[in-house]
């Protein structure tokens, strides 16, 4: 916090924005009503997202500022690092956090035992906390600490999930994610070794006198392939489908829009903070693999999510392809691809939690998202079906959605950078999501409802109008592309260190 | 449970010098080696061991699970909430300098005690927790294989 601002009280408000979460959580847990716990979240997850808001602002408008814990100076401190990129990452997180809760109770009434909702609520606030405080922070360790809370946290929620299937599919998430936790924490130490710093800041001004030497290469290592388990990098993403089938339908929501995301930004501020462009990019080509895997994610994904029965493992695999698209933006290594990433987060984060939550709807009245359980669903539910038109039309791409935008600030940076072929392939890629949307479109409208499903009804306004609000901001965005875009170049010119 | 009588008595001599070892741990922490991390596992280690002795429902009668499930928030609440009055007092996050403002050295002692005793009753808390729902477990499984 630099003397300007340490009279202004806003200069706290990422430090509470972690607090606050943080410490409802074990209230929740002391008050065990779920009701309370209810509201409690609630307020909770709103007021963070005021506070992320509101720091957004600030950075925009002056820059970000540097908030040391308990006053200790850095290096020797823990500092929070608040900037725009992390203002904007911290939004995401918090606005679908308090979108997802407001939808909430009657889907957990619905799939979770009553005596484990207050558990719930607790651990969706503990997994809040740990992903707000993995982006705001400005310390390696620290890093590490909040990925443990936050993924300790998901794990708990995917268990919570009402089928058994949810035990194994937690559990194989625990050791994939375990792995991943353990190499970041690995890389971590092997810079520390070196440097003797764990700032983010000092590191970075330290690392290049040591970039040559093999520890140095092998923390690099350590890092890109334990935040890529972490984030579902294909081929690292064989924990994520069933994590995502089998959780409760909230988590899902929150956890396939946020916990990749977030890691997404890690390994940003490792790969462009820490070792730097020149080392991951020149020095080690980390572009080539990267544009490798991005485009092998975004083919072999949406191709198996064609082939899936059960619709919230096809927008499973749909997300590990959507991150596939993430990645070919971060490999180009430019404010345009970078830019691309950072605003993909955000659009994609939106349509999948949309999305999920939606088929969160499904499950509550049809008790099965299996896709041979829905046909002509369409007729019998037809506000839930329009709003997963609109989340299907954005993933393809189609204009006037967010999924337009991010795949506009895609192709005209790889276009930037001459490379036709590339484009060529992400353009044909969308024919893919228009085949795995197309799918559940033709079950649910195209075929005659099934007797079983004689007795469904719409459901009530309490569940569909969050995932509406979802919706319509993924059109909002979709239409006004021009004010996140321009964020995300600024977020994408920081993180890069170019000038505007 | 065990009806071995050396078990027995030996449990019950050592039960109050685990514990006082454990607060030892606790307040000693401040300044040497210990903190509440380490005094939590050592005071959760004396439940265990009465647990296992005399059967996990004498100790439930001492320790009621509802009671330490509020312990592993309060523990939380205690840290954090110190953070928080730091800074209410017109200091960073967890600066505990500012909790006294005559001695910023005395509010340094105070924040760190306070910090440490909130660890040390969540990690007593979330052992004997953790613990006592496996041993539960056990002992259902065992009713059932009789029944």
């Amino acid at each position: 916090m630099s003397a300007e601002t340490a009279t202004d009280f806003s200069a706290h408000l990422p430090a509470l924005a972690v607090m606050v979460p943080l410490m409802t959580a074990p209230l929740v847990v002391i008050f065990r009503n779920s009701k309370v716990a209810f509201g409690l979240s609630l307020a909770a997850a709103w007021s963070v997202f005021g506070m992320i808001l509101k720091t957004l602002m600030l950075t925009l408008e002056h820059g970000g500022w540097v908030y040391e814990l308990g006053g200790w100076k850095a290096p020797i401190g823990i500092v929070y690092n608040v900037d725009t990129v992390a203002a904007f990452v911290m939004l995401i997180v918090s606005g679908i956090g308090a979108l997802v809760l407001s939808y909430a109770p009657m889907s957990v009434a619905r799939e979770i035992p009553e005596n484990r909702q207050t558990l719930f609520y607790s651990a969706f606030l503990l997994a809040m906390t740990g992903l707000l405080g993995m982006t705001i922070t400005g310390d390696a360790f620290n890093v590490f600490v909040f990925l443990e809370i936050s993924s300790l946290a998901s794990y708990t929620l995917v268990a919570m999930g009402s089928s058994r299937n949810g035990f194994t599919a937690a559990y194989r998430y625990l050791i994939m994610g375990a792995i991943g936790g353990t190499f970041i924490l690995i890389g971590i130490g092997l810079m520390y070794m070196m440097t003797g710093t764990l700032n983010m800041a000092d590191l970075a001004e330290r690392l290049p006198e040591v970039a040559h030497t093999r520890t140095i290469m092998a923390s690099f290592a350590f890092v890109i392939v334990g935040a890529g388990l972490k984030l579902a990098l294909w081929p690292m993403h064989t924990w994520l489908p069933n994590a995502y089938t089998y959780a409760p339908s909230v988590a899902s929501a929150f956890i396939s829009a946020t916990g990749t995301k977030v890691m997404v930004y890690v390994m940003l501020r490792f790969v462009f903070g820490i070792y730097g462009t020149e080392f991951a990019f020149t020095e080690l080509s980390l572009g080539l693999p990267f544009a490798v895997l991005g485009l092998g994610g975004i083919y072999a994904a949406s191709t198996a999510a064609i082939f899936q029965t059960n619709f919230k493992r096809l927008l499973a695999y749909s997300s590990v392809g959507q991150i596939g698209y993430i990645v070919l933006g971060m490999s180009l290594a430019t404010v345009g691809g970078l830019a691309a990433a950072i605003l993909h987060l955000f659009n994609h984060a939106i349509m999948k939690a949309g999305l999920f939550m939606a088929a969160g709807h499904i499950n509550h009245q049809v008790g099965s998202v299996r896709l041979a359980d829905l046909e002509g669903i369409g007729r019998k539910m037809p506000i839930t079906m329009g709003l997963i038109a609109i989340g299907g039309a954005g993933l393809i791409g189609v204009p006037l959605t967010v999924g337009f935008v991010s795949k506009w600030v895609l192709i005209s940076a790889l276009a930037e950078q001459d490379l036709w072929w590339v484009v060529g392939l992400a353009l044909a890629s969308s024919l893919l999501a228009v085949a795995y949307i197309w799918r559940f479109v033709e079950v649910a409208w195209i075929r005659e409802p099934a007797p079983a499903l004689e007795h469904v009804t719409e459901v009530p306004f309490w569940l569909w109008g969050p995932t509406a609000v979802m919706m319509t901001l993924s059109i909002v965005f979709g239409v006004w592309g021009a004010g996140t875009t321009e964020v995300a170049m600024e977020a994408a010119r920081i993180l890069l260190g170019v000038a505007a | 449970m065990t009806e071995d009588l050396i078990l027995r008595v030996v449990t019950k001599v050592l039960t109050p010098f685990i514990m006082l070892f454990a607060f030892y741990t606790q307040f000693h922490g401040d300044y040497g080696p210990g903190g509440g991390f380490q005094a939590g596992v050592i005071l959760a280690a004396a439940f265990v061991l009465n647990a296992l002795t005399f059967g996990l429902p004498q100790v439930r009668k001492a320790l009621p699970d509802r009671i330490m499930i509020i312990g592993t928030g309060l523990g939380v609440l205690l840290y954090a909430g110190t953070g928080m009055v730091s800074l209410f007092r017109g200091g960073n996050l967890l600066e505990y300098g500012v909790l006294d403002h005559h001695s910023p050295v005395h509010g340094q002692h105070l924040g760190i005690l306070l910090v440490e005793l909130g660890v040390g009753i969540t990690v007593t808390s979330v052992m004997w927790v953790i613990i006592s729902t496996f041993m539960e477990r056990a002992v259902e499984d065992a009713e059932g294989g009789e029944g």
